[in-house]
């Protein structure tokens, strides 16, 4: 190798080390500002409980005694696991479809899916709430569902609105766009080329399906099905509009976190939210494990 | 026997013309042809993956055009050989023989016997993930005849393997076909696989059949 090339390469050598500790300390500076911010959120809410704590209470134990936060947690934990188990059910066949079939209007209805997620809170509780006002859908789905009795004692409105099954829907409504981005995504990833064979070797469509396509998906199922979760938890626009934020009924922990600032209670307020920040913490780190790992790989 | 009369498949701008094509029972026919000439589509409408646009694919006789791909009875093994990740190797070998209610003691008998044959008895209880290429493809193989079809469809099965494994498998499948007595249709690129393995060399060139020549050793 030349001199000229040894100079260079010494002088390119000194830059490119310059080069690579501005590079990493700059991406470096940028994770730890957006850290800090949310480290620095929750710490707060932390400090502020424990600045506010009388001598020998715990702002947080305090918190969960009170009955009608019990019965928000209750009614929390049932209907997030609900909306996100319907969120699953719909979520399996609408992203594979959309990750293996080419149809008219695929596009459009791609983007249909994706309302939910791009659309304020507050407008999807009003959309919801319209249309369980809105005559032909409401008669359609009586005439479905006979036991709701549109001259009978109680109307669809009156068995969903404002009361939980419109908590579980406003949550599943938004909770399954996520879910279907998720395993659409999931579904992409699998080589079609299984589903293939396994039909050449005696399968229908169907046991290709779950026997083959599903078990790959696994990973993808309990990402999607622990966003819905954890989405569902933390929705309170739609519930506000379409389920209404009355006590002991349709209260839920985020909506508790409003009801408890509205009355000026704001300690009891944040010891809610720190409690919903542990558990959706909890169910993301389960979901983190079981997506690497795999459920059934 | 296969039977391919006047098949015609479109899809975009990619198309099959006018394909007339008999295959004899014991026939081992090699496709070849550039990359875009329609040789997998080809093997997927024989195995029912894809319908043909028009004309009628016969198989023993019967018009199994519309047929689905679990009623033909044949064997499908792809270039990767398309193990299923989730299941051990003897899961995989004995996949279709569960689908088809073989209590366990024959699958075990069958998948045993199998294994032997394709000298992968050492990695029944392993996953597949851990397994070379060559293995991979053994175990397509057995995979793909446990059930005894009367026809096998490779695509480019030996493509990705080191020249020893390749030699192996090739001396594996010749021997396949000439015990079983099995009607195979095999797409590769490799010249000396084609004249290794084949009885009939086919040539592909744009969705059309270009040329056959035969390439028995007696004639």
């Amino acid at each position: 190798m030349s001199q000229s090339n040894n100079n260079l390469n010494a002088i390119n050598s000194g830059r490119l080390i310059l080069s690579d500790r501005i590079f990493k300390v700059c991406f470096g500076l940028i994770l730890a500002f957006y850290a800090i911010l949310l480290i620095g959120m929750l710490a707060a809410d932390g400090f502020y409980l424990i600045d506010g704590a009388k001598a020998g209470e715990n702002p947080i134990l305090e918190a969960i005694s009170q009955p009608e936060i019990q019965n928000s947690i209750y009614l929390s934990l049932i209907s997030c696991s609900l909306s996100a188990f319907l969120s699953i059910i719909v979520a399996i066949p609408t992203g594979y479809i959309l990750a293996n079939s080419d149809f008219k209007g695929k596009q459009l209805l791609d983007s249909t899916l994706d309302i939910p997620i791009v659309l304020p809170p507050l407008v999807v509780g009003i959309s919801l709430l319209i249309m369980f006002q809105f005559p032909p859908f409401t008669v359609a789905l009586s005439k479905i569902f006979p036991f709701f009795g549109i001259e009978g004692d109680k109307t669809l409105n009156e068995w969903v609105v404002y009361q939980v099954p419109a908590v579980i829907l406003a949550q599943f409504t938004v909770a399954a766009a996520f879910a279907i981005r998720t395993l659409k995504v999931s579904f992409e990833q699998i080589d079609g080329r299984h589903e293939q064979v396994a039909l050449t070797l005696g399968c229908s469509r169907f046991q290709a399906f779950y026997r083959v396509v599903l078990p790959q998906a696994a990973p993808g199922i309990v990402t999607a099905w622990t966003l819905a979760w954890a989405r569902s938890l933390g929705e309170f626009g739609p519930l506000l509009i379409f389920a209404g934020a009355t006590r002991n009924k349709t209260e839920v922990l985020s909506t508790t976190v409003f009801l408890e600032m509205s009355i000026g209670n704001l300690q009891s307020a944040v010891a809610v939210s720190i409690i919903m920040v542990a558990v959706a913490f909890v169910v993301l780190m389960i979901a983190r494990i079981f997506g690497k790992r795999g459920v059934l790989i | 026997m296969i039977s391919l009369k006047a098949i015609e498949f479109t899809q975009g701008e990619f198309c099959i013309k006018d394909l007339n094509c008999e295959i004899t029972q014991g026939e081992y026919v090699i496709i070849m042809g550039n990359t875009g000439s329609g040789k997998t589509t080809i093997l997927e409408m024989i195995c029912g993956l894809r319908t043909p646009t028009s004309g009628e694919i016969i198989l023993n006789n019967q018009n199994v055009t519309n047929l689905k791909p679990a009623l033909r009875g044949i064997g499908y093994v792809p270039q990767d050989g398309a193990l299923f990740p989730g299941l051990s190797v003897r899961e995989n070998l004995g996949f279709a023989l569960e689908l088809r209610k073989f209590d366990n003691e024959q699958i075990a008998e069958k998948v045993e016997r199998i294994s032997k044959e394709l000298k992968v008895s050492h990695l029944l209880d392993r996953g597949i993930t851990s397994l070379s290429g060559g293995e991979k493809q053994r175990i397509a193989l057995g995979r793909a005849i446990i059930f005894k079809p009367t026809v096998l469809l490779f695509d480019e099965p030996l493509s990705a393997l080191d020249s020893e494994t390749h030699t192996e498998l090739c001396e594996l499948l010749k021997s396949i076909s000439e015990d079983r007595e099995l009607t195979i249709i095999h797409v590769t690129h490799n010249i000396n696989e084609a004249d290794l393995l084949g009885d009939r060399l086919i040539r592909l060139q744009d969705g059309k059949l270009i040329s056959t020549q035969s390439n028995k050793k007696d004639e």
